[in-house]
C-alpha cells in the first residue's frame, strides 16, 4: 500500500472519528469516544474484511467473484440453520451448537463458491453472470427456506421462530484486555479476532509460498504458468473455494455473531463493498483490510452517534437519520472505483477464462 | 458446414426453433428441479404447479393480472437487455425503477397543486411519466459517466446507486414525500391526481390489465428499432463487441457508454412510473425490491433481444401472478418462484449445462455481455 493512500483512509478514520468526539465530548472523554469507535470498527469492519480476502484470493487466481453477496448470504442462513437445529433438534448445548454452526457456514460457502468455479472455469460462463446467478440464487433458497421452514405448513418447527443458541461470546486478550479504559478493543468476538488472523496468513500465503507465487502466476498470465507445469484449472477451482470458505465465515458474522436471528437479504450489499475494498485495497490482504476498517469506521459512526442522541442540536438532528450516515459507505465505494484516490492495477488476466 | 447435408425443411425448421430450443430446455429443467425442492420439504410438485397454471392462466382475471406482472418486468427487462447490447451491465435497475416510481408519484399528486388549476390528462400523463423516466435516466447516467471517464465498473456503481436511492426514498417516503392523512401509516406518497391516471384497458370491475401493458410491447418494438435500424443502435452495439474497434471507427465510445446507460435506466424509470401512474396510484415503499434481479433474468432468458424480453417477461409475470394461487392451495410460500428462477437463469447463463445434459450438438453462439474490471 502507497502512502498517499494510506494517508486518506487515516484522513477519512480521523474525520469520522473526531466528528463523534465532537458530538460526545460533554458526556465522555474522548480516550472512552475513540476506544469505543476503534472496538465497534473492528467489529463490524469484519464481514468486510472476509469478504475482501475471498474476493482477493478468486482475483488472484484470475477469477471475478461478484457471488461474494450471495456466498455470504448463504453462510449466514445455513450457519444460523445447522445452530437452531442442533440446538432445539438435537438438544447440543449453546456452544457446540455455534460452532457447528460456524463449520456449515464455511462449508456453505466453500459450496456455493465451487458452484462459481463449476460455471466460470468449466463451463467459461461470464464471471460476472455467473456472480449474479449465485446471488440471485442464495437470495431465493435463503428466503424461501426461512419462509418454509419457520413459518410454512408442516414446519420443523411449528410455525414459530425457534429460541436461537445466542452469539458467540467475547474472548478477551490476556493482559492487554485489561488495560483500564482502552482494554475494551482487545474484547472481541472470535470470528472478528479469526477475521484478523486471516488477513494475516493470507498475506503470507499469497506473497511468501509456492501456492501464493503460483496463484499469482495463473492470474497474471495462465499460458506461461501451464507451460512451466503448474495446472491453471486446479489452482483456480482451489483458490475460488479458499475464497468461498472465507465467505461462508463472514456469513457466519451475520447470525452467530452480530445478531443471532436471520433477515432476508441481510447482508445488505456487504458483499460488493468488501469488493470494493479489495480493489481499493490494490489487490493485497493490508490494503484490503485497512479498506474495510474505512468502511467499518462509517458504520461505527453510524452506531456510537446513537449513544449521544440528546447532544446533537435539533439543525443537525437528521444526519444521525440511517439514510443520511447509512449512505457514506455506499457513496464511498463508488469515490473509490473512480480512481481518484490512487490507481489500482488488477491481475492481467483478471476475469478471463482460461483456454488449453 | 455440417448443416449443408441436413434436409431443407429439417433446416428451415431447426432455424426457427433453434434459438428457442436451450431456453425451452432451461425452463424445463428449471421446473424439474425446483418440483425436487418443493419434494424434499414435503410439498405436491404437481399439485404445486397444477395451482401456478391455475392462477396464472386459469381465467381472464388471472390472464388480466399476468399482464400486470408481465408490465414492468418488459419494460425493466428492456433496460437490462439494451445496456448488454452496449457490453454494458445495468444491475441498478432496481433503484432506477424506485426513483422513476417516485418522481412519477411527486408530479402526479403534486404538480396541480404547485400550479393552482388542475391539469387535462393528456398533459399530466406524460408529464409525470416523463420526469419518471428522465429520473431513471439520470441514475443510470451516473454509472454511466463514472465508467466512461474513469473506469469505474458498472457493476459495483449500479448497485452502490440502488442502496443510494432505497435510502432516498425511504427519506422521501418517511418524510418530505409522506401522505399527510394521519391514518395512512404505511410509507407512502398520497394518491396522484385522476388526471395523472392511465386508465384500465378494460372497463370491467376486477379486470387490472391497463394501456401501459400495451405501451410496454409498443416500447419493446422501438427499443428494437433503435438498436438494428438507427445509427446510434449501430453504434451502440459496435460499442457493446469491441469498444477498440468502435473508437478506429470514428465512434465517441465515451459518449455512446452515457447514452446507453440513460435509455437503459429511462427504460428502468419508465417501468416505475407506469406501476405509480397505471396500476397502484402511489408509490410506497419496498415495492421494487427484487426487480432489478428479476430483469437481469428477463434479459438473459430472453437473450437480450427485445421480442425474447416480451416472451421471457411474460412467462415471469405468470409465474409470480400465479404463485399467489399455489401458496393458497398448496402452502408452498411463493418465494419457491425465486429459486425457480434464478435456476432458469442459471441454465440460460451456463447453457453449455443444458447442451451437455441433453446432448445438444448445435453451434453454441459466444456472446460478450461484459468484460472484467477497468475494461
Amino acid at each position: 500500500m502507497d502512502g498517499r493512500r494510506f494517508a486518506i483512509i487515516v484522513f477519512i478514520i480521523a474525520i469520522m472519528f473526531g466528528t463523534v468526539v465532537l458530538v460526545g465530548i460533554s458526556k465522555n472523554t474522548p480516550l472512552v469516544i475513540v476506544t469505543s469507535m476503534i472496538a465497534t470498527t473492528i467489529a463490524v469492519a469484519t464481514p468486510l474484511t472476509l469478504g475482501a480476502l475471498c474476493g482477493l484470493y478468486c482475483e488472484r487466481a484470475g477469477v471475478v467473484n461478484i457471488g461474494i453477496e450471495g456466498t455470504m448470504l448463504g453462510g449466514a442462513f445455513f450457519g444460523w440453520l445447522a445452530s437452531i437445529y442442533m440446538n432445539t433438534i438435537f438438544h447440543f448445548a449453546a456452544m457446540p451448537s455455534l460452532i457447528v454452526g460456524v463449520i456449515a457456514a464455511v462449508l456453505t460457502g466453500g459450496l456455493f463458491a465451487l458452484l462459481h468455479a463449476v460455471l466460470s472455469i468449466t463451463f467459461k460462463v461470464d464471471q460476472i453472470i455467473g456472480g449474479t446467478v449465485i446471488n440471485i440464487l442464495a437470495s431465493g433458497i435463503t428466503g424461501f427456506l426461512n419462509r418454509q421452514m419457520f413459518f410454512g405448513a408442516g414446519s420443523v418447527f411449528h410455525g414459530q421462530i425457534p429460541d436461537s443458541p445466542g452469539v458467540l461470546p467475547a474472548i478477551r486478550i490476556p493482559l492487554l484486555a485489561d488495560i483500564p479504559v482502552v482494554g475494551r478493543v482487545f474484547i472481541q468476538q472470535p470470528i472478528a479476532w479469526s477475521a484478523i488472523a486471516l488477513v494475516i496468513i493470507t498475506q503470507f500465503v499469497i506473497f511468501h509460498t509456492r501456492w501464493g507465487l503460483r496463484t499469482r502466476a495463473v492470474g497474471e498470465h495462465p499460458r506461461a504458468a501451464d507451460t512451466v507445469g503448474i495446472n491453471v484449472m486446479h489452482m483456480r477451482y482451489f483458490n475460488v473455494i479458499i475464497g468461498g470458505l472465507l465467505a461462508g465465515l463472514a456469513g457466519a458474522y451475520f447470525t452467530l455473531e452480530s445478531i443471532s436471528s436471520f433477515q432476508p437479504d441481510m447482508t445488505n450489499g456487504r458483499g460488493f463493498i468488501a469488493l470494493a475494498a479489495m480493489i481499493f485495497g490494490n489487490w493485497t490482504p493490508f490494503g484490503a483490510w485497512s479498506a474495510a476498517l474505512v468502511f467499518g469506521a462509517a458504520q461505527a459512526l453510524q452506531i456510537n452517534l446513537q449513544f449521544f442522541r440528546e447532544l446533537i442540536p435539533a439543525q443537525w438532528a437528521f444526519l444521525q437519520n440511517s439514510y443520511v450516515v447509512g449512505l457514506a459507505p455506499y457513496l464511498l465505494t463508488m469515490l473509490i472505483l473512480t480512481g481518484i484516490i490512487g490507481k489500482t492495477i488488477p491481475p492481467a488476466a483478471d476475469g478471463k477464462p482460461y483456454e488449453k | 458446414m455440417q448443416r449443408s447435408d441436413e434436409q431443407g425443411l429439417a433446416k428451415n425448421f431447426g432455424r426457427w426453433l433453434e434459438p428457442l430450443l436451450v431456453p425451452v430446455l432451461a425452463i424445463l429443467t428449471a421446473v424439474i428441479v425446483g418440483g425436487i425442492i418443493i419434494k424434499v420439504v414435503n410439498g405436491d410438485p404437481i399439485a404445486a404447479y397444477r395451482g401456478l397454471i391455475q392462477g396464472a392462466f386459469g381465467s381472464p382475471k388471472a390472464l388480466s393480472e399476468t399482464a400486470v406482472w408481465a408490465t414492468p418486468y418488459i419494460f425493466a427487462g428492456l433496460a437490462v437487455a439494451f445496456a448488454f447490447q452496449g457490453g454494458l451491465f445495468n444491475i441498478g435497475a432496481e433503484g432506477q425503477i424506485a426513483l422513476g416510481a417516485v418522481l412519477s408519484a411527486l408530479i402526479g399528486y403534486a404538480l396541480p397543486g404547485w400550479l393552482h388549476t388542475s391539469l387535462p390528462a393528456y398533459i399530466h400523463i406524460p408529464l409525470a411519466v416523463g420526469m419518471g423516466m428522465l429520473a431513471g435516466a439520470i441514475w443510470a447516467a451516473i454509472p454511466g459517466a463514472l465508467k466512461a471517464y474513469t473506469g469505474g465498473h458498472e457493476v459495483i456503481n449500479t448497485i452502490m446507486m440502488n442502496y443510494i436511492a432505497l435510502n432516498l426514498t425511504s427519506f422521501l417516503l418517511n418524510g418530505p414525500m409522506r401522505d399527510p392523512n394521519p391514518l395512512d401509516l404505511s410509507a407512502r406518497t398520497p394518491e396522484i391526481a385522476p388526471s395523472a391516471r392511465i386508465p384500465p384497458l378494460f372497463n370491467i370491475p376486477g379486470m387490472r390489465v391497463h394501456w401501459g401493458f400495451v405501451l410496454a410491447l409498443v416500447v419493446a418494438v422501438i427499443i428494437w428499432w433503435i438498436l438494428w435500424k438507427t445509427t446510434l443502435g449501430f453504434e451502440i452495439r459496435t460499442v457493446g463487441a469491441n469498444p477498440d474497434a468502435a473508437k478506429y471507427a470514428g465512434i465517441n465510445v465515451k459518449r455512446t457508454i452515457i447514452v446507453t446507460m440513460a435509455i437503459s435506466g429511462a427504460l428502468a424509470g419508465l417501468a416505475g412510473a407506469i406501476e405509480v401512474t397505471a396500476l397502484n396510484y402511489r408509490h410506497e415503499l419496498g415495492f421494487s425490491t427484487g426487480y432489478g434481479f428479476d430483469a437481469i433474468a428477463i434479459a438473459l432468458l430472453g437473450k437480450t433481444n427485445p421480442y425474447g424480453v416480451i416472451l421471457a417477461a411474460i412467462l415471469f409475470g405468470a409465474m409470480r401472478n400465479g404463485a399467489t394461487r399455489m401458496q393458497f392451495l398448496t402452502q408452498i410460500p411463493t418465494d419457491i418462484i425465486s429459486v425457480i428462477q434464478a435456476l432458469i437463469l442459471l441454465f440460460v447463463a451456463a447453457d453449455a449445462i443444458i447442451r451437455f445434459i441433453y446432448r445438444i450438438r448445435a453451434r453454441a453462439e459466444r456472446v460478450v455481455l461484459t468484460r472484467g474490471w477497468g475494461g
